[in-house]
């Protein structure tokens, strides 16, 4: 699987509450709907500066707060193909795995807003082509390569009937 | 090896050998719980996925607490989804008015000692202060656990937080898990487990443990958990839980690193917006007036904070230039209150008392700031719009500085009125 798409940089510490406001999340399950006011609070508009296949760049802790689903949901639905960050908040790590949504764990410093980047997720690589520079990532656990190369959770056990390992 | 964390007790119970930190496991979930926030869509995760009958119907209940009663037309049709699935289901559902989950499932007997309870909540790591593993997870997963009543864990390694000293006067759990936030930082225990130990925790009401249990989720960790002494079997006793054993810690377990607090020196602490790390004494942060106070949540709704609260609101009358809103953490706790004398003297102080319910900590309704305003505020995240407006500040800290800020309308040291 390669993804390819332009970085929207973003902070540490982006809260689940900024990718999703609580005041949206709890009134539908429309998730395309919700997607309208992705990380609204912290950059009105944010939705029109999208274009679909464009990853998020973050700092340390990306998704801490709630344990909103929709948070991943709503980066999906909102046509991003990718997060890629310093490090992300643990129940945001699992609802993306489960949802089919990829993550990157690397060091991002040197990834510039509106950069070019490519990743290759089955050999562990970020490439940043405007930047022209590579990076190794941190591999997932092969129990969570697994979740993700189904689909997900429901994916996952639409095709097991449950858990697949234990 | 003989010397175990809390977690690898706990998680040894469930997979009956010898754990390993940093293995992935698949165990089965005591109990499970789900929120109007995020069981809407387990539910349809739950169909998409082919579920057709919950596993374990007595070993799950859903909490109508986010949105309750209803402020909107789109909350209450997933409220009714909720209902209706919960009839169909023969599942547990605490509708309206009923409380905030965290405070209801452990109320309810529904976690003890070394079981491993998940929940679609972040804040579910606050059973920790009961002995038991448990966590917040996404809503696919409470799907997952309906139909297979398991659920994967990474089993995590901890960190040991020795908390010493005498606790001041005017200072509260609360403060010492601020101080700790900042100690540790945001995202300081990520993947990791927070377990307590020390000679703070004798002085520790079962109230005030949940507070330390229910932010550790604050500083990134997976669980917050004390061991189990007299005082927790005797909270268990009372909440319809019998089967008690004992949980202690072995200092000699392999954790992964130490965290020691003297609590003797500290201060009340507060925690500026937009983070709950970004913590300060109170003695620090000089003159920030306020306009709207809020005790309650998961965090200080309980009934030792209703009772810090009054007596430092009894027979006064707050700020006229501030609004306080107050919301017991169950019915329970509100009854309890009720019988004390205590609503009565916070209405009389100027409280608007609010069912209970999370409301105003999640910013769906009942406490909604305008722009530019400050909050004071017993929960346990200032993140920016987390009450509804991001143009409004939010400042944390425990019941007792809220209570005494409410009174002269700026951020005040509670022990000028005890
Ligand atoms: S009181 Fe606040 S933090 Fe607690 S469960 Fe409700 S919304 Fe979450």
């Amino acid at each position: 699987m390669i993804l390819h798409g332009f970085a929207h940089k973003l902070g540490d510490d982006i809260n689940t509450d900024y990718i999703i406001s609580g005041k949206y999340k709890f009134n539908t399950l429309d998730m395309k709907e919700l997607a309208r006011h992705i990380f609204e609070d912290i950059e009105p508009n944010f939705i029109d500066k999208i274009k679909p296949g464009d990853i998020i760049v973050a700092g340390r802790n990306f998704g801490c707060g709630s344990s909103r689903e929709q948070a991943p949901l709503v980066i999906k639905n909102a046509g991003l193909s990718a997060v890629v960050a310093s490090s992300f908040a643990r129940i945001f790590y699992r609802n993306a795995i489960n949802n089919g949504l990829p993550l990157v764990e690397c060091d991002t410093s040197r990834i510039q807003d509106g950069d070019e980047l490519e990743i290759d997720l089955e050999n562990g690589v970020v490439r940043d082509l405007t930047g022209g520079f590579e990076m190794g990532i941190n591999p997932l656990p092969p129990f969570m390569m697994k979740l993700l190369q189904d689909g997900g959770l429901v994916e996952h056990f639409k095709k097991y009937g449950g858990f697949s390992i234990g | 090896m003989s010397h175990k964390t809390l977690t690898e007790k706990i998680f040894e119970s469930h997979i009956n050998r010898e754990p390993r930190i940093g293995e992935v496991v698949v165990v089965d979930v005591d109990f499970a719980m789900g929120q109007d926030g995020t069981s809407p869509l387990a539910i349809q995760k739950f169909y998409d996925m082919g579920g057709k009958k919950v596993l374990r119907p007595d070993r799950i209940a859903l909490v109508i607490d986010h949105g309750a009663p209803s402020p909107t037309e789109g909350f209450a049709n997933l409220h009714k989804l909720m209902r209706d699935f919960s009839y169909e289901q023969g599942i547990r559902l605490f509708d309206i008015g009923s409380g905030v989950c965290h405070q209801l499932i452990p109320e309810s007997g529904f976690a003890g000692p070394y079981d491993i309870v998940v929940g679609a909540d972040s804040h579910t790591c606050t059973y920790g202060a009961v002995g038991a593993f448990s966590t917040g997870i996404g809503s696919s997963e409470l799907a997952a656990v309906m139909i297979s009543g398991k659920l994967w864990f990474k089993i995590p390694p901890a960190i040991r937080v020795i908390l010493s000293g005498k606790i001041p006067s005017g200072v509260y759990s609360k403060d010492i898990v601020l101080y700790l936030a900042k100690t540790l930082t945001a995202d300081g225990a990520t993947y990791k487990a927070l377990e307590f130990d020390g000679d703070v925790i004798d002085q520790l009401s079962m109230d005030a443990r949940f507070t330390v249990s229910n932010m550790a989720v604050e500083v990134g960790a997976k669980a917050g958990i004390f061991p189990v002494d007299e005082k927790t079997k005797v909270w268990l006793r009372e909440h319809g839980r019998d089967n008690m054993c004992d949980l202690s810690i072995d200092p000699l377990a392999n954790y992964e690193s130490t965290v020691e607090i003297d609590v003797s020196k500290l201060e009340p602490q507060i925690a500026l917006p937009h983070r709950v790390d970004n913590v300060m004494s109170i003695s620090e942060i000089g003159d920030i007036p306020i306009q709207e106070g809020y005790i309650g949540t998961c965090t200080n709704g309980r009934l030792e904070d209703m009772e810090i609260a009054t007596s430092i609101l009894d027979g006064k009358k707050i700020h006229p230039r501030v609004r306080l809103i107050v919301a017991c953490a169950s019915k329970s706790i509100y009854l309890e209150a009720m019988k004390k004398g205590l609503i009565e003297k916070l209405v009389e102080a100027g409280a608007t008392v609010i069912p209970p319910g999370c409301g105003p900590c999640v910013g769906t309704h009942a406490g909604v700031p305008s722009d530019g305003e400050n909050v004071i505020s017993t929960a346990n995240r200032n993140f920016k719009g987390r009450m509804g407006n991001n143009k409004a500040f939010i400042y944390l800290s425990s019941p007792a500085t809220v209570a005494a800020s409410c009174l002269t309308g700026k951020i005040t040291d509670p022990r000028r009125f005890l």
